[in-house]
C-alpha cells in the first residue's frame, strides 16, 4: 500500500479512498488504528435490536391492554417453530465450526459448515413458509395477527439476509485470499450478525409462542 | 508538537481542487461536514420560509392566506424539515464530521464509506418530503408527530412518502451515530485518554448513543404505521382493534431523546466556544462529562411527559414527572459551569460569544418552561397550546440554532481561512435575538390563555399578540440577510484568518486553515489539555501577560 | 470597598428571591378561573412562576454582570485566571436544583391529587385489581376504583380525572353525568337524564360534573382554559373527566388536539348556569318526543 501523494488526494483519488487504504496510510505513521469494523457492525447491531425491543414493548403491551375479539382467532402451533428453534441454534454452532475451521487454515472444511449453516437456515425459512400457509389467520384479521406476522416477518427478513450474506461469504473464501484465517473479517461479520438473528428468534419463540 | 504553518502546504496544494468535490462522494470528513452544513443550510431557509407562511396565515385570526389542509401540510413540512433536515444534520453531522477527527487525532472517521451514504441519503429524502407537497393530495398533514388515526385518514400517498422520508434520515443519523462511536472510543491517537478529549466528543458519544438506541424504535414504529396505511392492518388503528396510545409511546420514546440529540452537541459546541474566548479553562469539565450521561440516562426514560393528557395510568405519570424535572440537575450543572466558566475572564465579546451567551439566556427560560410542563397538573392545561411551542422554540431555535450561529462564526476562519465580518456579525446577533424574543415570547401568553397549536384560525381575541409574533418573525427573516452576505462575501472578501485567529489549544487549530485533505502534515500532535488557558492564580500579573506566550507556555 | 462580598452576595440573593416572590404573586398571565380546581392550579403556577422568575433573573444577572465586568478592554491580550473547578461549588449547584425539583415535583403531586388525578381508574395498573375483585363479588361495584367512577363492570374507563375529594363529592350532591362524543369537528353532550343531545354543555355551578367521553374517529382533546383542565378524547377509550365549575359565565370549548383540516374551528362554549338557571334549562330541553335539541349542532359553527 502507497501512502498518499498528493495526486490521489484529489476529488477522483478521495472516492478511491477506502477505509482499508486510509487505515493503513496511518500505520505507516505509526499510529494506525485496530480494525473496527467488527465493532461497528456490533453497534449497528445494537440499534437493530432496538427495533425489535421497540416491537417486542408494542407487542406485550397489546396483550396487556387490547383483548382480542370474542370472535377472532389467534392460535398457534407449537411443533413445527420448536423445530425452527432448534434449527437455528443448531445452526449457530454449526457456524462457529466454520469460523474455527477457517482460523485453522482448512479453507475446505470452513466452506463445508458454512453451506449446512446456509442450508439450516433456508430450512428455518422454509419452515416458516409452510407455518405461515397454515395459519388460520391472515394479516389484517386482528391486532396479534397482524403482530403476529410483523414480528416474524421481519426475522424472516433477516433470517433471509443472513443467508445471502453466508453465501456471499462462501463465495469469496474460494477467492484466494478474500476471506482467510488472515483477512476473516467477512465471515466474523456474517458470523456475529448470525447469532444476533438467532438470538433475537429465541426471544420472539419465547413471548410469541411461549408466553 | 509543532504547528504546522501555511507555507509548508502551499507548495505540493494538497487540497483537492475545486468546489466540484462538495457535490461528489467524498469520503473526507472534513467535506462531508461541509456538505452537511451548506445542505442543513438550504433546508433552514426553507423551513423558515415554510414557518413565514405559517405567521402569514396567523397574522390575522380567520384562515385566509392559505387553505386549511394546505395550512396543516406547512405546519408539518415546517416541522419535520427544521428537526430532521436542519438541526440533526447540521449540530450531529456537520460540527461532528469536521471536528470529531480532529478531536481524537485522526486522519478521517472509522468508516469514511459509510459516512458518505449517509450525508448522501439527506438529499433524495429532502427532496422526497418536500416533493410530496406538490402530488395529489399534497403533503403530510398530520403534524411531525403523525399520530394515529389521523395519520391514516389523511391522504395516503403524501403520508406514506413523509414516513419514507423519515425512515431515510433515521437511517442517516444511525450511520452517523455507529461512525461517531466508533471514531471516539477507537480511533483516539495513542496517548490520548478519554478524559482528555474536548467536551464536543463527549457530547457526541452521549448523543450517538441516544441515537443508535432510539432511532431505530422510531424506525420501526413508522413502518407499522405504513403498515397500517399501505396493507389495512390495524397496529394503530382502533377500529380494527388497534391501539393508538402504543403509538404515542413508541413515537416519543424516541423523539423525546431527539430533543436531546437536538441540544446535547450543541452544549458541546458551546463548551468549545466558551473557554476560548473568555480566556478560561472549562469549569469542572469532570462533572460536565457526567451531567451529559446523567443527560442520556434521564432522556430514555422521561417520554411519557408528552402524553399527560392520553389517559395514562397515574402511576405512569407521577414517574415521568418526577423523572423529567430531575433532568434539570444535570442540565443545571452544564449552565453553572458555563457562568463559572466566563467568570473572571477575559472575555471578548464577539460575534460568536453574543451568539453563546444569548443561547444560555434563552436556553435557561426555555428549560423553565420545560420544567414546568413537566409538572402533570400544569401540563393538562397547556398542553397541545401555543405554550408549548414557545417552549420548544426557545429551545430549538434559541437554543441549538444559536449555537449553530455561533459555531459558524467560531468555525468559518477554520473552514476558509478567512473571518467573518463582525459588525456584519452584531447586526445579526441583534436583529435575531430582537425577533426571536418577539416572535416566540408572546406564544406563552397566548397559550396560557386558552391558544391551541396547530390552528389556522383563532379566537379575535388573540390577534394583537399574534401579530407581534409574526412581526417578530419577519425580523428574524430579515436577519438572515445579514448573514447571507456576510457568508457569501467573506468567502472572498473577508480578512485573512491565519491559521488560529482565537488562539485556541483545540486540536483542529493546531493545523493550518482550511487544514490539509490529512488534516496534519506529520504526526497528529497529542492534546491532554484542550481548555489549559488562563494564568494561574497570582503567578502573573493579569493585565500584563499576553495570551500568545500564555499559550506557547500550555504548549510544553 | 468596605462591605465584604459575602454580604453583598447575601443581601443580593435576598433581593432577588423576594423579586422573584413578588412577581410571582403579582404578574397574572391566566385567565378567569372558574373550576374547583382551577384556584388550586393558579397557586401552583404561581410558585413555578416565583422560583422560574427567581433562576432566570438570577442567571441572566449572572451573565450580564460577568459579560460587563469580565469583558476584555482594548489593548488586553491576557488570560482570565486558569480555576479548572470548584468541588464544593459544583456539589451546591447540583444540590439546589436536585432540592428545587424534589420540592416542586412533590407539591406538583399534592395538588395533581387534589385535582382528582391520582385516582386509579379503570386503566391497567387498576385493571388486575379491579378484575380480581369483580372475581370475588361479580358484581359491579366490587372494587374501590368502579366504586369511585360507578362505572358499570362491563365498560373499561382508560384514563383522565375522576372525582376527588377536593370537590367533596358527598358534600355537593351526587355528580352529573353527560356522555360527551367528539367527532371531526363537534363536541356532542348528550344528558342521560334527559335523554337530549346539545351541541353546548351547560351544567350547574357548584355540582360536581363527570363527563364520559368517546371519540368517533380520531383524537381530540377537550379543553376549557377556564377550568385548567384538559382531556385527550381518544377513539377505542372510554375517558372520564370530572370537575366542578365554580363561576357562572360562559367559557369556551377547545378542541387542543389536531384532527383534521377544520380542528381550529372544533370549538364550542360551557355555560356554567346558577343551580335554578340550569334546572330551567334542562325542563326547556328536555322535550317529550324530540330528543334532539341542537342548539349549535351544527359542526363547522
Ligand atoms: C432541543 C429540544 C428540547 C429540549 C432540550 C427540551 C428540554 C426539555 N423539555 Fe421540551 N420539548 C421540545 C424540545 C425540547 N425540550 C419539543 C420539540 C417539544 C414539543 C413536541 C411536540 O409536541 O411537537 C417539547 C415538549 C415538552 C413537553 C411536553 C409538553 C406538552 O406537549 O404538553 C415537556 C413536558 O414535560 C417538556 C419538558 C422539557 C424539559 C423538562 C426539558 C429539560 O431538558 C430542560 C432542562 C433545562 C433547564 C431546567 C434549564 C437549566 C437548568 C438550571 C439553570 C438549573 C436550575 C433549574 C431548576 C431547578 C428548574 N418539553
Ligand atoms: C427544530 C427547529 C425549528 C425551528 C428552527 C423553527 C423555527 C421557526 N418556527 Fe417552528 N416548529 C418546529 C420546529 C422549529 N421551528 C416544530 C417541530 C413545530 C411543530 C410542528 C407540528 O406541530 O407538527 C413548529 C411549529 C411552529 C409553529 C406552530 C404552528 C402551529 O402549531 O400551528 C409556529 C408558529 O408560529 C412556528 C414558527 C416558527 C418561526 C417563526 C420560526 C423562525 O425561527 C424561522 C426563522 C427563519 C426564517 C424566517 C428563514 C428566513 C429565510 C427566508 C425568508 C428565505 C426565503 C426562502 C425562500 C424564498 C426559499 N413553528
Ligand atoms: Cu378535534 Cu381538534
Ligand atoms: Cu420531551
Amino acid at each position: 500500500m502507497t501512502s498518499l501523494t498528493p495526486e490521489t488526494s484529489t476529488a477522483a483519488g478521495a472516492m478511491a479512498l477506502s477505509a482499508h487504504q486510509l487505515d493503513s496510510h496511518g500505520a505507516e505513521h505509526g499510529e494506525g488504528h485496530a480494525d473496527v469494523r467488527l465493532f461497528g457492525l456490533a453497534t449497528f447491531l445494537i440499534a437493530d435490536g432496538m427495533t425489535f425491543a421497540g416491537f417486542f414493548a408494542a407487542y406485550l403491551t397489546f396483550r396487556a391492554v387490547n383483548p382480542l375479539p370474542a370472535d377472532a382467532t389467534y392460535e398457534l402451533e407449537l411443533l413445527l417453530p420448536t423445530i425452527n428453534t432448534v434449527l437455528l441454534l443448531v445452526s449457530s454452532v454449526t457456524f462457529h465450526r466454520a469460523g474455527r475451521r477457517l482460523m485453522g487454515g482448512d479453507g475446505e472444511g470452513a466452506r463445508l459448515w458454512l453451506l449446512v449453516t446456509g442450508a439450516l437456515g433456508a430450512a428455518f425459512l422454509a419452515g416458516q413458509m409452510v407455518e405461515y400457509f397454515h395459519l388460520p389467520f391472515g394479516l389484517t384479521d386482528n391486532l396479534y395477527a397482524s403482530t403476529f406476522y410483523a414480528l416474524t416477518g421481519f426475522h424472516g427478513l433477516h433470517v433471509t439476509l443472513g443467508v445471502i450474506c453466508i453465501l456471499i461469504v462462501w463465495w469469496q473464501s474460494r477467492q484466494a485470499g478474500r476471506i482467510s484465517a488472515a483477512n476473516p473479517f467477512g465471515l466474523e461479520a456474517a458470523e456475529l450478525y448470525w447469532h444476533f438473528v438467532d438470538g433475537i428468534w429465541v426471544v420472539l419463540y419465547g413471548l410469541l409462542y411461549l408466553l | 508538537m509543532t504547528v504546522a504553518s501555511p507555507t509548508d502546504f502551499e507548495a505540493g496544494s494538497l487540497q483537492p481542487e475545486g468546489w466540484l468535490r462538495y457535490f461528489s462522494f467524498s469520503l473526507d470528513h472534513k467535506v462531508i461536514g461541509l456538505q452537511y452544513l451548506v445542505t442543513g443550510f438550504v433546508f433552514y431557509l426553507i423551513g423558515g420560509a415554510l414557518a413565514g407562511v405559517i405567521r402569514t396565515e396567523l397574522a390575522s385570526p380567520i384562515s385566509d392566506f392559505v387553505s386549511r389542509d394546505v395550512y396543516n401540510q406547512i405546519l408539518t413540512l415546517h416541522g419535520t424539515v427544521m428537526i430532521f433536515l436542519w438541526i440533526v444534520p447540521v449540530v450531529n453531522g456537520a460540527f461532528g464530521n469536521y471536528l470529531i477527527p480532529f478531536y481524537v487525532g485522526a486522519r478521517d472517521m472509522a468508516f469514511p464509506r459509510l459516512n458518505a451514504v449517509a450525508f448522501w441519503l439527506i438529499p433524495p429524502a429532502g427532496i422526497l418530503l418536500i416533493g410530496s407537497y406538490f402530488i395529489s393530495g399534497g403533503a403530510a398533514q398530520s403534524g411531525w408527530t403523525a399520530y394515529p388515526p389521523l395519520s391514516l385518514t389523511t391522504p395516503a400517498l403524501g403520508q406514506v412518502l413523509w414516513i419514507l422520508s423519515v425512515l431515510l434520515l433515521g437511517g442517516s443519523s444511525i450511520f452517523g451515530g455507529i461512525n461517531f462511536i466508533a471514531t471516539i472510543l477507537k480511533l483516539r491517537r495513542p496517548g490520548l485518554k478519554l478524559m482528555h478529549l474536548p467536551m464536543y466528543c463527549w457530547a457526541m458519544l452521549g448523543t450517538s448513543l441516544l441515537v443508535v438506541l432510539s432511532t431505530p424504535v422510531l424506525a420501526g414504529t413508522l413502518i407499522l404505521l405504513s403498515f397500517d396505511i399501505v396493507a389495512h392492518t390495524g397496529f394503530f388503528n382502533p377500529s380494527l382493534g388497534g391501539n393508538v396510545v402504543v403509538y404515542q409511546h413508541l413515537f416519543w420514546f424516541y423523539s423525546h431523546p431527539a430533543v436531546y440529540i437536538m441540544v446535547l452537541p450543541a452544549f458541546g459546541l458551546v463548551s468549545e466556544i466558551l473557554p476560548v474566548h473568555a480566556r478560561k479553562p472549562l469549569f469542572g469539565y469532570t462533572t460536565m462529562v457526567y451531567s451529559i450521561m446523567g443527560i442520556v440516562v434521564l432522556g430514555l426514560i422521561v417520554w411519557a411527559h408528552h402524553m399527560f393528557t392520553s389517559g395514562t395510568p397515574p402511576w405512569m405519570r407521577l414517574f415521568f414527572t418526577i423523572a423529567t424535572s430531575f433532568i434539570a440537575v444535570p442540565t443545571g450543572i452544564k449552565f453553572f459551569n458555563w457562568l463559572a466558566t466566563l467568570w473572571g475572564g477575559r472575555i471578548a465579546l464577539n460575534s460568536a460569544m453574543l451568539f453563546s451567551c444569548a443561547f444560555i439566556v434563552n436556553f435557561v427560560f426555555g428549560g423553565i418552561t420545560g420544567i414546568a410542563l413537566a409538572q402533570v397538573p400544569f401540563d393538562i392545561h397547556v398542553h397541545d397550546t401555543y405554550f408549548v411551542v414557545g417552549h420548544f422554540h426557545y429551545i430549538v431555535y434559541g437554543g441549538t440554532v444559536f449555537v449553530i450561529f455561533s459555531a459558524l462564526y467560531h468555525w468559518y476562519p477554520k473552514f476558509t481561512g478567512r473571518l467573518l465580518n463582525e459588525d456584519l456579525g452584531r447586526l445579526h446577533f441583534l436583529l435575531t435575538f430582537l425577533g426571536f424574543n418577539l416572535c416566540f415570547a408572546p406564544q406563552h401568553w397566548l397559550g396560557l390563555n386558552g391558544m391551541p397549536r396547530r390552528v389556522a384560525e383563532y379566537d379575535p381575541a388573540f390577534t394583537t399578540w399574534n401579530q407581534v409574533s409574526s412581526v417578530g418573525a419577519l425580523l428574524m427573516a430579515i436577519s438572515t440577510l445579514p448573514l447571507l452576505i456576510n457568508v457569501i462575501l467573506s468567502a472572498y472578501r473577508g480578512q485573512p484568518a491565519g491559521d488560529n485567529p482565537w488562539r485556541a489549544l483545540t486540536p483542529e487549530w493546531l493545523t493550518s486553515s482550511p487544514p490539509p485533505v490529512e488534516n496534519w502534515v506529520g504526526e497528529a500532535p497529542l492534546v491532554t489539555h484542550p481548555y489549559g488557558y488562563g494564568t494561574p492564580e497570582g503567578q502573573l500579573d493579569l493585565a500584563a501577560a499576553s495570551g500568545s506566550e500564555l499559550w506557547q507556555a500550555s504548549q510544553r | 470597598m468596605t462591605i465584604p462580598s459575602p454580604l453583598i452576595t447575601l443581601l443580593l440573593g435576598m433581593g432577588l428571591v423576594l423579586a422573584g416572590l413578588w412577581i410571582g404573586q403579582n404578574v397574572s398571565l391566566l385567565p378567569v378561573d372558574a373550576s374547583v380546581n382551577a384556584p388550586v392550579y393558579d397557586d401552583l403556577f404561581r410558585v413555578l412562576f416565583s422560583i422560574g422568575s427567581i433562576l432566570f433573573l438570577g442567571i441572566v444577572g449572572l451573565l450580564v454582570y460577568s459579560l460587563v465586568r469580565f469583558r476584555r478592554r482594548a489593548g488586553e491580550l491576557g488570560d482570565g485566571v486558569a480555576i479548572e473547578g470548584n468541588l464544593p461549588l459544583e456539589i451546591v449547584w447540583t444540590a439546589i436544583p436536585a432540592i428545587v425539583v424534589l420540592f416542586v415535583g412533590i407539591y406538583s403531586y399534592d395538588i395533581y391529587e387534589r385535582m382528582g388525578g391520582m385516582v386509579p381508574l379503570h386503566d391497567h395498573s387498576a385493571m388486575h385489581a379491579a378484575a380480581m375483585a369483580a372475581a370475588d363479588a361479580s358484581t359491579g361495584d366490587a372494587g374501590p376504583a368502579l366504586a369511585v367512577v360507578n362505572a358499570p363492570s362491563d365498560e373499561r374507563i382508560w384514563g383522565g380525572i375522576a372525582n376527588a375529594g377536593m370537590d367533596a363529592g358527598a358534600a355537593l350532591g351526587p355528580p352529573l353525568s353527560v356522555d360527551v362524543t367528539a367527532m371531526q369537528f363537534a363536541f356532542l353532550f348528550h344528558y342521560p337524564d334527559g335523554d337530549f343531545i346539545s351541541g353546548e354543555l351547560h351544567v350547574p355551578a357548584g355540582r360536581p360534573v363527570e363527563l364520559r367521553m368517546k371519540a368517533n374517529d380520531v383524537i381530540h382533546a377537550f379543553w376549557v382554559p377556564q377550568f385548567r383542565l384538559k382531556q385527550d378524547v381518544i377513539p377505542g377509550q372510554p375517558t372520564l373527566l370530572s370537575f366542578t365549575a365554580t363561576r357562572p359565565g360562559s367559557y369556551p370549548i377547545v378542541c387542543a388536539e389536531l384532527c383534521g383540516p377544520y380542528h381550529g374551528g372544533m370549538r364550542s362554549t360551557v355555560v356554567v348556569h346558577e343551580d335554578d338557571d340550569f334546572e330551567a334549562w334542562l325542563t326547556k330541553n328536555r322535550p317529550a318526543p324530540v330528543t334532539v335539541s341542537a342548539s349549535r349542532a351544527t359542526p363547522f359553527a
